[in-house]
């Protein structure tokens, strides 16, 4: 069947014999993909009376939005805080790698580092399609520091511009910023990061509820690492975690918050209780560190060195929690696995809901029409099979 | 005509899809020489398209070489929203067939000049050389597309405004909320079905069950414009026993061909005596 041409040249791919994601339900529905772009079959239909071009076959597979790690410190021996060497490559490299995990979108992570770090990463224009920064520190809680080198921990001077530039350099690639909203005078930085669209992150802190929700007024809306790094709950002071059921959130605003589902850092337990509370909120991360992909033995991480033994990444020499070496797509299955959730809950967990933190879930994250083609093909275990960025295959089993 | 009575709705509407199946594989459809047929839409005929869509997955039925002519569409309803005649036929048949877009045809409700629309469709279907099969359903008030009562049994394709019992009807697909529901549409006229070669009407549920009373067992009438088919040469009734319910146990009978000589026979001498009867009444005698 000849396809028509009436409004773009573009060859049109179909695929069939799949379900997809889409309206929060795996649907028997063909996905129709033109120009890097998932495209509308109904109005190529009734509009240009055109057809597909090529038909794939996907064995009865199910079709999800490429997964967005929001925090992700290197793998495969890199380590995006070292910054040595060729940065480009670097993230290019660990960007080709974790296709195979099904991670399509991801924010490289720079954990707390000296200030000519930043300048230098930052300075590096990254072409990639959507990769913007995740700067984790260096305005964190010297007690909850976790793996983060102590020398270069800061406190703001006056907030604002003035504190974050001097650190940073400038903040043109940055999507999100945690922080410690205890330090003195972070309302100001909070606001002027949310103002220019950087999602402000909690995270690394002692603060009680009250500070955090003070934060969230702010303009925060992300937790980093829910749990870890951050006082426990406790009945009579909830802590950064009862901002999941906080009843002084501004309306119209949500609250969300990173869950490493690697089985390590956080009790099946403790992750049912927030998922339980707060479903919506739930953001899949990795916080996979250099040695992610790599055999065990000791590794490099920002200025620190790290332990690898079986699934466990310690601070060397100490029982200190050091980032995790799960992959996104094992996180995926262990999220469903001990929530019991559904499949299509999980998957949203590691895409739509990333993307809407972002605010980008017009382009990303869905497989809406209209938005961007990056899409995986995984069986019915939630192994994934192939990859897609822009309609194109990038990667297969 | 043909009343076909099948027991239940899931039986009528694999009747129907059959007959459908069968009539353009006999006819041997190619390049040169389409099958055209006319579709409905609505909740009646859903049965039917899940088992066209079934012979095409199969391999037993084609529409590559199909044209189809849909009754009706809203006016002024944007075309992709999720109760327009269009996304209905994209989303409940056409996005699971073979049938070639251009080979399609739906009254654009949104189109600037709407006479124009319906004169122009008028035209596309003679270009076609007219309508082999036309399939159509029943409202409750006997209508057919968008006849409402009182329309010329000889109409052609035209814009209707909608009666209030149908804007009712029709509410529970728009939030229940009257103030969004269409209150005009593009239809094709009796007259316009009444050229095809064939019409099939497909009529299942007891709420349609007085509309199938007044459209076969009284006479012709535009206030059940369903009627005007009592004058077409080739039509077929397919309904499920539920629709049947307002209908004569002898008209249902028949159709079944379950009516027995006993029956015939006590039926004759009871046709003598009430004619005995009337004779008697009428001080006339002929038995004398």
């Amino acid at each position: 069947m000849p396809s028509n041409k009436s409004v773009s040249d573009a060859p049109i791919t179909q695929f069939v014999s799949c379900r997809i994601l889409k309206d929060h339900r795996l649907q028997w529905e063909d996905l129709w993909v033109r120009e890097g772009k998932i495209l509308n079959p109904e109005k190529l239909f009734f509009d240009e009376e055109g057809f597909a071009d090529h038909k794939v076959d996907c064995g009865n597979k199910i079709i999800a939005p490429g997964f967005i790690d929001v925090q992700i410190n290197g793998g495969y021996g890199i380590d995006f805080s070292q910054a040595s060497g060729d940065i480009r490559r670097g993230v290019a490299q660990v960007a080709k790698k974790i296709l195979e995990h099904g991670v399509t979108s991801f924010c490289p992570t720079l954990v707390t580092s000296p200030p000519d770090i930043y300048h230098k990463v930052q300075s590096v224009h990254l072409s990639l399609p959507f990769i913007s920064i995740h700067l984790e520190g260096p305005f964190i809680s010297e007690q909850k520091r976790g793996a983060h080198p102590p020398k270069f921990l800061r406190t703001f001077k006056a907030g604002g511009v003035a504190d974050l530039m001097e650190t940073y350099g400038h903040l043109d690639n940055v999507a999100l910023v945690t922080l410690a909203p205890e330090l003195a005078n972070s309302a100001a930085a909070i606001r002027e990061l949310s103002g220019r669209g950087i999602v402000v992150s909690l995270g690394h802190s002692m603060a009680d509820l009250s500070q955090a929700e003070e934060a969230v007024q702010n303009g925060a809306i992300f937790i980093t690492h829910l749990f870890n790094a951050m006082l426990p709950f406790h009945h009579r002071d909830p802590g950064i975690v009862g901002l999941l059921t906080s009843d002084r959130i501004p309306p119209g605003r949500m609250v969300y918050y990173g869950m490493i589902a690697d089985g390590i850092h956080t009790h099946p337990a403790a992750l049912r209780i927030a998922h339980r509370a707060h479903p919506a909120g739930l953001v899949l991360v990795t916080d996979a560190v250099t040695a992610m992909g790599l055999p065990p033995g000791q590794h490099s991480l920002g200025q620190q060195q790290i332990d690898i033994q079986g699934l466990h990444a310690y601070v060397a020499g100490t029982t200190t929690l050091s980032g995790s070496i799960a992959t996104m797509d094992m996180c995926v299955r262990h999220f469903r696995e001990v929530s019991g959730c559904t499949v299509e809950a999980a998957l949203e967990a590691a895409s739509l809901h990333p993307a809407q933190l972002l605010g980008v879930s017009n382009r990303k994250g869905t497989l809406e029409f209209g938005t961007d083609a990056d899409f995986i093909v995984l069986d019915d275990t939630l192994t994934v099979r192939e990859t897609y960025i822009a309609g194109q295959q990038v990667w297969r089993k | 005509m043909r009343l076909v009575i099948l027991d239940d709705y899931d039986l009528a509407s694999e009747w129907a899809a059959k007959y459908i199946r069968n009539r353009i594989v006999q006819f041997k459809p190619t390049a040169d020489r389409y099958f055209t047929l006319g579709l409905p839409t609505g909740s009646t005929p859903l049965g039917c398209y899940r088992k066209l869509i079934e012979y095409h997955k199969n391999g037993d039925l084609s529409f590559k070489y199909v044209k189809t002519f849909n009754m009706d569409e809203y006016v002024g309803l944007p075309r992709d929203h999720p109760e327009s005649y269009h996304s209905y036929m994209w989303n409940n048949f056409f996005k699971h067939i073979d049938i070639e877009p251009q080979n399609t045809h739906i009254l654009d409700g949104n189109a600037s000049d709407l006479q124009a629309e319906c004169a122009a469709f008028e035209q596309q279907i003679t270009a076609a050389g007219g309508i082999e099969l036309f399939v159509g359903g029943i409202g409750p008030d006997g209508h057919i597309a968008f006849n409402e009562p009182g329309s010329s049994l000889v109409s052609r394709t035209r814009v209707k405004t909608l009666a209030k019992d149908t804007i009712v009807a029709n509410a529970r697909f728009f939030g229940n909320d009257l103030s969004k529901v269409p209150t005009m549409t593009l239809t094709v006229g009796v007259g316009t079905v009444m050229d095809a070669r064939e019409v099939m009407i497909l009529i299942t549920g007891a709420h349609k069950a007085f509309a199938l009373y007044k459209a076969i067992e009284e006479g012709v009438n535009h206030m059940w414009t369903v009627s005007a088919f009592q004058q077409h040469p080739r039509t077929i009734f397919v309904c499920d026993e539920d629709a049947t319910l307002e209908l004569r146990v002898k008209t249902v009978k028949y159709f079944k061909g379950t009516i027995s000589t006993k029956i015939l026979s006590s039926n004759f001498f009871s046709t003598l005596i009430i004619i005995k009867n009337m004779l008697l009444e009428h001080q006339i005698s002929i038995f004398e």
